[in-house]
This record gives C-alpha cells, sequence and structure tokens, in this order.
C-alpha cells in the first residue's frame, strides 16, 4: 500500500458519509454509522482531556516532594483522570463507535432496533459529560473516582454533586445502548445468521450489553444517594451521622467491577475478529469463546467483594469472593489459548490490526495473570491500596481494552472511512505504544509491592527511581498516542480509496462498499454459511 | 532476609510466608506469559503468510485440548486459593496473650496509645518477637493502617473498630503509610513503627512520659460523665451492671444473644438504643461527639478491667 | 430509486419504521425493548430497596416508629387507585387491540385521572410531614405524639427512616408523573387515530410502564407503611 501517491480526485459514490451535508444532518441524524462518529470525535475528545491529566500526574511524580502542583490539585487531577477516563472514555469507546457502527452491518440490518434512542444516548453522553467538565472548572473534585464515603459525602468540599449528577446522566446513556444492542441481535438477524453463526464481536457486544443493563442503574441509585447524603446530611454511608460507609461499598462495586467487563469484553471481541482474519481461520474453539463471554459477563457479578478484603469484612465473605474472583479468570484463559491456537497452521500477516491484538494478548495475560495476586487473599493484604492495584488495572485497561480499541479502529477504519492509512506509520505507532505502555506500568508492580501506596501526591525519596521510569514512559506512550491521530485524520483527505474488502475479511460489514451507504444494504443478505469461513472449501461455497 | 531490591524488609513473622506465595504466583504469571508470547511468536514466523492467496485448512476446535487448558489453571488456581486463603485464616486472628494497643487515625496523622498510658504520633513503639494486636478506628473518614515489612494493612474505619496483628521479627525503623485516599494530606499521613529489644522496649515505656493508664483514663471518664450513676454495680439502677460484662455474652430485648466485644462496648456509648439489654430500658443517652474516640478506647479499657476483676472475685469466691 | 420511496411510504403510512422488514418484527423488538427497560427500572430501585432492608433490620424499632407515624388509610386508598388505574390501562390496550378508537382514548384520560388522585394524596402527605416537621434535613423537629412515637427507637435512626420514605416515595413520583406525561402524548395521538388494531405498540409499551410503577407502590406501601404490627 503505497502512501506517497495521492489519489485522483474522483467524486465518491453515495455513501453515509456523503448523503447530507450540514450540521444539522449530523446533530440530528437517526444513522448508527453516523451516530458512532459523534461518539468517535466525543470519546476522543474526552480521551485527549483526560490524558493529560494523567501527564501532569506523572510529571507530579518525578519528584518525591512533588514536582508540579500542591497537594489538594494532585487529588483532583487523579479523580478526573479516573472519572473521565473510566466513564466517558472507557466505558462507551468500542459499544458507541464500533458497536454502533458495526453491529446492524454485522447481522445485516439496516439500522439498530431504536435508532431515535441511541441519538438520545449520546445527547444524554454529552450532558453527563458537560456536567463532569463543570465540575473539573468549577473547583474539581477529590475524592477519588471511587467516591468513598465519609469523605465524599460528609468531609470534600469540592464538587462532588455534580459529577454525581454527571455520572448519574451518562449512565443512562450506557444502559440504552446496551438495550439497543441486545433487540438488534435478538430481533434483526439477517435470514440463516443463527446464533453460532454469529460473529465473535457481536457475542462480545452481547455480553457487554447484558452487563450494562443490569449493572448500570445499580451505579445510578448508588451516586443518587450519595449526592442525596452530600446535600443534605442524611445519614446513610456516614456514621457520624448513623450510616454505614461499607454499605456504599457494596452498593458502588456490586456496579462498578462488571464495569470492568463493560471495558475488556468488547476489545476481546475485536481480537476475535482481527485474528481470525489475519490468519484467516476460524478461531479455535469458536462456541466456546461465545460461551466464555457470557460466563465472563455472569461471573462478573459475583466477585464484588474482592475489591474490600482489608475492610474489615468477615473473612467467610473473603474466601467466597476470592474463590469466585479466581473462577472469573478461567474463561479469560481459555479465550487466550483458543486466540492462540488459532495462529497454529493459519496463513499470518501483520499489518496494523494485528500487532494491536497480538499486543492485547501479550499485555491482557500479564494484566490477567497480576488479577490473580490480588483475588488472593493473603497476597491482597499487602497488595491492596497499593501502586500494585494501579499496574494490574492499567495493564488490563490500557495494554487491553485501548489496544483493542485501536487495533479495532485500524481495522475497520477503512471500512468507517472509505480511506487507508499508512501501515509503515500505524505499525509504528503499535510498536512505540507497546514499548512506552511497558515502561510506564511495569515498574508500577515493583513500587507496589515494594510498598507505595497509591494516590500519594508525594512519596518516600526510595521510590524515586521507578517513578521516573514510569514517567519517561508515559511519555512515549503520549508520543505513540498521538501519530494515530494525525495520519487517521491525514488520511480522510488523503488517503488511497478503499475497496470494500480491503483485507480479505469474511462478515457481512466487508459485503457492502466501503464507506456504507446509509441504509447498508442494497438488499438484505442471506447467510449460508458459518462464521469465519476462510477455508478454501468454504470460500468457494462447497460447505 | 532482606533478599531483593524488589521487596520490602521481612520483618514479621508472616512475611516470609506471604513472599513465598507472591514468589510462586510471580513464577505463574513468567511462566505462562512467557509460553504464550513464545507461541506466538514461534507461530508468527512459522506461519506467515507465503501467497496472497493462502488459505490454511479450517480447524474447529479439539475438545480435549479445551478441557485440559480448562482444567490445568482451574487446578492452578485452586493450588492458589487454598494456599492463600489458609495463610489468611492463619493470620486472621490474634495469637492469645498478644499485647494490645489502640490506634486512631485522623485526618491526616495516626494516634497511638499504649494499655499502660504511652502516648505517640505518628509512630509506633514495638517489642521484638511478641504479637501485637492493634485496636483501630478513625475519627474522620477511612484510612488505612499499612505496615509493608510487616505485609499487613487494614482499614480504619469511623464509627467502628477494625482490628489487625502483627509480630515483629526484625530490629529496626519501618515504613507506616495510610493506604486508603483520606483527603488533602493523604500521602503525608505517614509515619514509623519501631521494633525494640523487648528490655528496651520495657525501658522506653518507663522512660517516656508518664501518662495515666487507659483503664484509669477510662475510670476518670466513667465518674466525670455520670456513667456509674446508672451502671451501679448490683445491676438495679436503670442501666446493666458492667462487672463482669465484658468478653461474656449479653442477652438482648429483642431475643438475640450476643458477645460483649470491644464494638459492642463502642457501640452502647455512642448509639446505646441500638441494642437494649433484656429487661432494661431504652433510656441511656448516647455520648456521640461528647466524647472523642480515644476517651471512648480508654472506657472500653476501663470496661475491660471490669470484667477481669469480676472474674477473679468468681475465682475467688469459688476458693 | 422510486421503488425505495414508495416501499418508504408505504411503511410510514402503516407505522413501519425503516430498519424493520415487517410489523411483528418492529412489535417483537418493542416488547423485548420495554421489557428490558423494566429490568433496567428494578435493578435501579432494587439498590434502593437493598439499602433500606439493611438498615431497617439495623434499626428496626426505629422503622416500626417512623411506619406508626403514616397514615395508613391515605396509603391503601392509593393503592386502591394505581391497581384501578392499572385497570384503566389494561382496558384501553384492550381498546386499541379492538379498533375502539373512543374507549382507548376514555381509559387513558381515567388512567391520567387515577394517577392524579394518587400524586394529589401523595403531594397531602407530604404536605404533612411538614406540619410535623418530620422531613429529614429540612424541617426536622418532631414534638409531641409524633416524638414519643419516634423516640423509643432513636431519633437519628427515625430521620433515617423518612429519608427512605422521601427518597424511596419521590422516585415512584417521579416514575408516575413520566408516566402521566407518556399517557397524555398516547391520548393526543389517540385522538388523531394514530392506532389501530394491527399497529399500537406505544400503547402496549407504555402500558407495561405503568403496570411497573404501580407494582413498585405495590412493594413500597406494606414496607413503608405496614412495619410492625399494630392492628
Amino acid at each position: 500500500m503505497s502512501t506517497a501517491t495521492l489519489e485522483p480526485r474522483v467524486k465518491a459514490p453515495r455513501n453515509y458519509l456523503n448523503a447530507e451535508y450540514g450540521w444539522k444532518s449530523w446533530l440530528f441524524t437517526l444513522d448508527h454509522k453516523r451516530i458512532a462518529l459523534l461518539y468517535m470525535i466525543s470519546i476522543t475528545v474526552f480521551f485527549i482531556i483526560g490524558g493529560t491529566f494523567a501527564a501532569l500526574m506523572r510529571i507530579q511524580l518525578v519528584e518525591p516532594q512533588g514536582a508540579l502542583v500542591q497537594p489538594e490539585t494532585y487529588n483532583k487531577l487523579f479523580t478526573l483522570h479516573g472519572v473521565v477516563m473510566i466513564f466517558f472514555f472507557l466505558i462507551p469507546s468500542i459499544p458507541a463507535v464500533l458497536g454502533n457502527f458495526l453491529v446492524p452491518l454485522m447481522v445485516g440490518a439496516r439500522d439498530l432496533a431504536f435508532p431515535k434512542l441511541n441519538l438520545l444516548s449520546w445527547y444524554i453522553y454529552i450532558v453527563g459529560g458537560i456536567f463532569t467538565l463543570y465540575a473539573a472548572i468549577a473547583g474539581g473534585v477529590d475524592t477519588g473516582w471511587t467516591f468513598y464515603t465519609p469523605y465524599s459525602s460528609t468531609y470534600s468540599n469540592t464538587q462532588v454533586t455534580a459529577v454525581a449528577v454527571g455520572v448519574f446522566i451518562t449512565g443512562f446513556s450506557s444502559i440504552l445502548t446496551g438495550l439497543n444492542f441486545i433487540v438488534t441481535i435478538h430481533k434483526m438477524r439477517a435470514p440463516g445468521l443463527t446464533w453460532f453463526r454469529l460473529p465473535l464481536f457481536i457475542w462480545a457486544m452481547y455480553a457487554t450489553s447484558l452487563i450494562m443493563i443490569l449493572g448500570t442503574p445499580v451505579l445510578a441509585i448508588t451516586v443518587f444517594l450519595l449526592a442525596l447524603e452530600h446535600l443534605f446530611h442524611v445519614g446513610i454511608f456516614s456514621p457520624a451521622l448513623g450510616g454505614d460507609p461499607l454499605l456504599f461499598q457494596h452498593l458502588f462495586w456490586f456496579y462498578s467491577h462488571p464495569a470492568v467487563y463493560i471495558m475488556i469484553l468488547p476489545a476481546m471481541g475485536v481480537v476475535s475478529e482481527i485474528i481470525a482474519c489475519f490468519s484467516r481461520k476460524r478461531i479455535f474453539g469458536y462456541k466456546i469463546v461465545c460461551f466464555s463471554s457470557v460466563a465472563i459477563a455472569v461471573l462478573g457479578f459475583l466477585v464484588w467483594g474482592h475489591h474490600m478484603f482489608v475492610t474489615g469484612q468477615s473473612v467467610y465473605a473473603g474466601l467466597i469472593f476470592s474463590l469466585l474472583s479466581f473462577l472469573v479468570a478461567i474463561p479469560s484463559a481459555i479465550k487466550v489459548f483458543n486466540w492462540t491456537s488459532t495462529l497454529y497452521k493459519g496463513s499470518i500477516s501483520y499489518e496494523a490490526p494485528m500487532l494491536y491484538a497480538l499486543g492485547f494478548i501479550g499485555l491482557f495475560t500479564m494484566g490477567g495473570l497480576t488479577g490473580l495476586f490480588l483475588a488472593s487473599l493473603a497476597t491482597d493484604v499487602h497488595l491492596n491500596g497499593t501502586y500494585f492495584i494501579v499496574a494490574h488495572f492499567h495493564y488490563i485497561m490500557v495494554g487491553g481494552a485501548v489496544m483493542g480499541y485501536l487495533g479495532g479502529m485500524h481495522f475497520w477504519w477503512p471500512k468507517i472511512s472509505g480511506r487507508k492509512y499508512p501501515n509503515g506509520w500505524a505499525a509504528l505507532a503499535a510498536v512505540i505504544i507497546f514499548v512506552g505502555f511497558n515502561l510506564t506500568f511495569f515498574p508500577q508492580f515493583i513500587m507496589g509491592y515494594l510498598g507505595m501506596p497509591r494516590r500519594y501526591a508525594f512519596y518516600p525519596s526510595e521510590f524515586q527511581v521507578l517513578n521516573v521510569m514510569s514517567t519517561a514512559g508515559a511519555s512515549i506512550l503520549g508520543v505513540g498516542y498521538l501519530i494515530p491521530l494525525i495520519y487517521f485524520i491525514w488520511s480522510m483527505r488523503y488517503g488511497p480509496v478503499a475497496e470494500s474488502n480491503p483485507w480479505g475479511a469474511t462478515g457481512l460489514e466487508w459485503q457492502t462498499p466501503s464507506p456504507p451507504p446509509t441504509e447498508n444494504f442494497a438488499e438484505i443478505p442471506v447467510v449460508t454459511q458459518e462464521a469465519y469461513a476462510y477455508s478454501a472449501e468454504e470460500a468457494e461455497g462447497h460447505v | 532476609m532482606q533478599a531483593l531490591p524488589f521487596q520490602p524488609d521481612q520483618a514479621s513473622s508472616i512475611a516470609r510466608s506471604v513472599d513465598h506465595l507472591y514468589y510462586f504466583l510471580t513464577l505463574i504469571t513468567l511462566f505462562f506469559t512467557v509460553l504464550i508470547f513464545s507461541i506466538i511468536f514461534y507461530f508468527m514466523i512459522k506461519y506467515r503468510r507465503r501467497s496472497p492467496n493462502e488459505r490454511p485448512k479450517a480447524i474447529e476446535g479439539n475438545v480435549p485440548l479445551e478441557v485440559l487448558w480448562t482444567a490445568i489453571p482451574t487446578m492452578i488456581v485452586a493450588v492458589i486459593f487454598v494456599w492463600s486463603a489458609s495463610l489468611y485464616f492463619q493470620n486472621a486472628e490474634p495469637p492469645q496473650g498478644s499485647m494490645e494497643i489502640f490506634v486512631t487515625g485522623k485526618q491526616w496523622m495516626w494516634k497511638a496509645e499504649h494499655p499502660e498510658g504511652q502516648r505517640e504520633i505518628n509512630e509506633l513503639h514495638v517489642p521484638l518477637g511478641r504479637p501485637v494486636k492493634l485496636t483501630m478506628t478513625s475519627e474522620d473518614v477511612i484510612h488505612d493502617f499499612f505496615v509493608p515489612a510487616f505485609r499487613v494493612k487494614k482499614d480504619v474505619l469511623p464509627g467502628r473498630y477494625t482490628s489487625m496483628w502483627f509480630e515483629a521479627t526484625k530490629l529496626g525503623t519501618f515504613h507506616l503509610f495510610c493506604a486508603q485516599y483520606c483527603g488533602a494530606y493523604h500521602a503525608g499521613m505517614i509515619g514509623s513503627v519501631i521494633v525494640m529489644e523487648p528490655d528496651d522496649y520495657e525501658r522506653w515505656l518507663e522512660g517516656s512520659e508518664q501518662g495515666v493508664t487507659m483503664e484509669a483514663a477510662g475510670e476518670k471518664l466513667f465518674s466525670e460523665n455520670g456513667c456509674g450513676n446508672c451502671h451501679v454495680s448490683d445491676g438495679k439502677g436503670q442501666g446493666p451492671s458492667l462487672l463482669g460484662v465484658y468478653g461474656n455474652p449479653v442477652h438482648l430485648s429483642n431475643g438475640q444473644t450476643l458477645n460483649a466485644d470491644d464494638v459492642y462496648i463502642r457501640e452502647s456509648i455512642v448509639s446505646p438504643t441500638a441494642k437494649i439489654v433484656a429487661g432494661y430500658k431504652p433510656v441511656m443517652p448516647s455520648f456521640q461527639g461528647q466524647l472523642s474516640e480515644e476517651q471512648i478506647m480508654d472506657l472500653v479499657a476501663y470496661v475491660r478491667s471490669l470484667g477481669k476483676q469480676a472474674g477473679k472475685q468468681q475465682e475467688e469466691g469459688k476458693k | 430509486m422510486s421503488d425505495a420511496h414508495a416501499e418508504q411510504a408505504a411503511h410510514e403510512h402503516i407505522g413501519l419504521k425503516h430498519q424493520f422488514e415487517n410489523l411483528d418484527q418492529q412489535q417483537d423488538a418493542d416488547t423485548l425493548g420495554i421489557w428490558l427497560f423494566l429490568v433496567t427500572e428494578i435493578m435501579f430501585f432494587g439498590g434502593a430497596f437493598a439499602a433500606y432492608a439493611i438498615f431497617r433490620w439495623l434499626y428496626f424499632a426505629a422503622f416500626e416508629g417512623g411506619s406508626h407515624i403514616l397514615d395508613i388509610r391515605l396509603g391503601a386508598a392509593n393503592t386502591v387507585v394505581l391497581l384501578g388505574s392499572s385497570l384503566t390501562m389494561a382496558l384501553s390496550v384492550r381498546s386499541a387491540q379492538t379498533g375502539n378508537r373512543r374507549a382507548l382514548v376514555i381509559f387513558l384520560i381515567l388512567t391520567m385521572i387515577l394517577g392524579g388522585v394518587f400524586l394529589g394524596v401523595k403531594a397531602y402527605e407530604y404536605n404533612q410531614k411538614f406540619v410535623e416537621h418530620i422531613v429529614p434535613s429540612l424541617d426536622w423537629a418532631p414534638e409531641g405524639k409524633v416524638l414519643a412515637e419516634l423516640a423509643p427507637g432513636g431519633l437519628e435512626h427515625a430521620q433515617l427512616y423518612f429519608f427512605f420514605y422521601f427518597a424511596m416515595t419521590g422516585l415512584h413520583a417521579i416514575h408516575m408523573i413520566i408516566g402521566m406525561g407518556l399517557l397524555l402524548w398516547l391520548v393526543l395521538r389517540g385522538r388523531r387515530g394514530d392506532f389501530t388494531p394491527s399497529y399500537f405498540a406505544p400503547v402496549e409499551v407504555i402500558g407495561l410502564y405503568w403496570h411497573f410503577v404501580d407494582i413498585v407502590w405495590i412493594f413500597l406501601f406494606p414496607l413503608l407503611y405496614l412495619i410492625g404490627g399494630r392492628y
């Protein structure tokens, strides 16, 4: 794919991008593909905001006494970094961008079941985001994204209510998106598209949506009660007023643990699609991977207490949560083995999407295995509240979920934009991100075991070397993220025009032009093959 | 043993066993990471696409293989779970005869009170080789008492007591960190645990400022606040007698029976109507806000001493 | 291209949205959609019920005292009113099914009236709490008989009870107000003749929502008004 030549400007055929022009056609669109792009731009903005907070944090931690800001400010930085990244970047990312764009295409439908709800979801997300940005500007929040009481309800004098309202509102965006996906997947599959012929990305979206609709409402009621306590000083969570601070933690983690599966399952779905395409083989053990996704969603609701092993909760509760937390690791392990086995006797090529997918497998394996240290009661006692936790969840959420998102963007970019991007730069960015990421977060495992607690604006000097390494890594990581931003924008005007199926992938989304027409398909396709029909016999229609 | 630069001092009786489990976990992580990375690298090279039209044969799956790689990780995590849980269980209850120290956390300092009356701020002196039980509460928000060298931590909650124990096995000064975010100077809520030879510790106890013992302070508070007006020792007052109460079962008006521990004593002071002793009316006022957490701990120590006294009296009565 | 336009026009005439192949599929999707939404509502209220359950277990005496202050006749009357409104709602769905436009609109309006009665009674009850000075945080100064009823369980925990009273019935009332708005929308559409025996999904969907709001009250009434024995 040569990137030096500029394609001659020919008038593109009618597609969803050029069907209508003008801001109204975008802000009042009901087309799932345009809504996906609205989300794409918004989450990118929030990623930059959240990333800026992270950069400031890492600069602060270069010096043991703190290099940049007062502790009060640092506390606001890490709180907003968490809130913005989790609620406004990670949770929407793959579902709201790639899911919205691809779910109707992959099931052979013309749109999602409820297009107006879909647009409403985006507006709700934006309103929630505005509340949170207001909170950030009007003084910030310093409670940590976990809002533990009674600090958040009775002691903090920062914008707790505003952020609680912002998170409450944004939760509905998640709920409506999940609802839309479940109904679409159940009711709008093309003829011949049975459940076990669905792409694994759809199974992943389905499992994610189950968590979204069952878990998010509990977060809603939790922040609602928190806001009421903050405003009216009633004692639900505050012991001084007769309440129970652990009740808050139980309610909060009942959502927030499944939430991490909302963040990782979609990335796993993306990885399945990419591995299959770039090895030209059906994912090994397809059905088992389907069941694993649903198993992760279900088991994910049963383990929340592992965030509370050192709170003084009963040792028996600890035992049960520990056991279940180990069990939830098994389906994820199975998936890693299945992906790896897919490569066996495949025909492997290394374009950028594949590099991201392989990077995901490596980093998710490491991050997931470090979860065992935390499911294990005796070691969690030592590691809880330290940088080990920070390293663990960043391995999964950045090394896992963000790599999955970027891999997905690189895989489906030709379909979404109708353009190709320069693979050389993409591969380079992938490597820079991989290296920068590991340099940023691996030292934090060591810091954590040595005992450096998290959320510290300054620290004892013996931890400085590791902190400086981490900051150095973060600068490299930042550069790595910038590069795709540049060439994706560049490609929209100067990239080579993409054909319908530039990667030779299976899946209904590749059977329609790039970019697709507004109605997705001229005629609704009829499906006669299993998913990932890459083999010679299947490709020729003999199977 | 200060073995590797990647771990803190092993300064408590459990540090070594926790580290052993940690090494095992690290080994498993390393093993599987290297395994997956190498297999992927190997496959990437061996099965790289050699011609643009290559179409590999379909491989559906292999049930025996799936079973194998489900069973093996399950067995490995089962081993980890059992190992870790038994370690955790062993360390859950403090050994009999542990020395007790009372700790209060508040934004942003640690206060420790030895039963003999010594008070410390941001420091905790303990003797080598003796199990120490910390009974802790917070005056405001949630904190966490973390000593990396001992491999122990426990959240410190407002409104209740939590406890943890350790036995220091190495002399020296070790970091004490607050490990639960608690506001602006969370990072500054740090201190030291100082482990001394038992003789040196005794000397330190005697040498430091002669405070009143916690029991004596509690007795003073008991009389200053008029507790004895209702809690008459023959049980005929408005409130039950406190002789021999501590550590024994209490029968409540709602039919329940519970053991009178630190938590119950504290709750009876700050939230008296929550549990009423059978045969008495709910007329005790709450002392929440009137007594600091440290004063409540002094009262708890005093009520404990009443329990021991009654025990002694019973023994003597039997003789 | 004109085929697609003609198809689109035909779709709009029978109320079929463009993303669906036929009305059956659309109806199926709408029904599954509303049931899923109700599941989310169950999880939402569920969190509140869970918190309520824990505090009721911890401070039963206070909750019992608080419950005795509530007017059980008003609560029971409201329960009957809401059940009645569910009946009229079901009848309006039936009317849509049978193509009876007049009955559809009448039953919808009756449902709205009954809903309004419920909210009116609730407003009266809320006002009573201000009169008796038992509104947590805003006006908490119980006196006289009310104080005597609440004191044994502990005033602090009684405040918690009333907090749950206001929070849970308040959330419920908000859901009812939204429901009334939706009913009004249905009345306007119904009068316009939008609903036919083959297309009345909005009536059914909002009917399900209304029944759910009713069921939440069926749980709230005994949990808030009927704690402890006293009859």
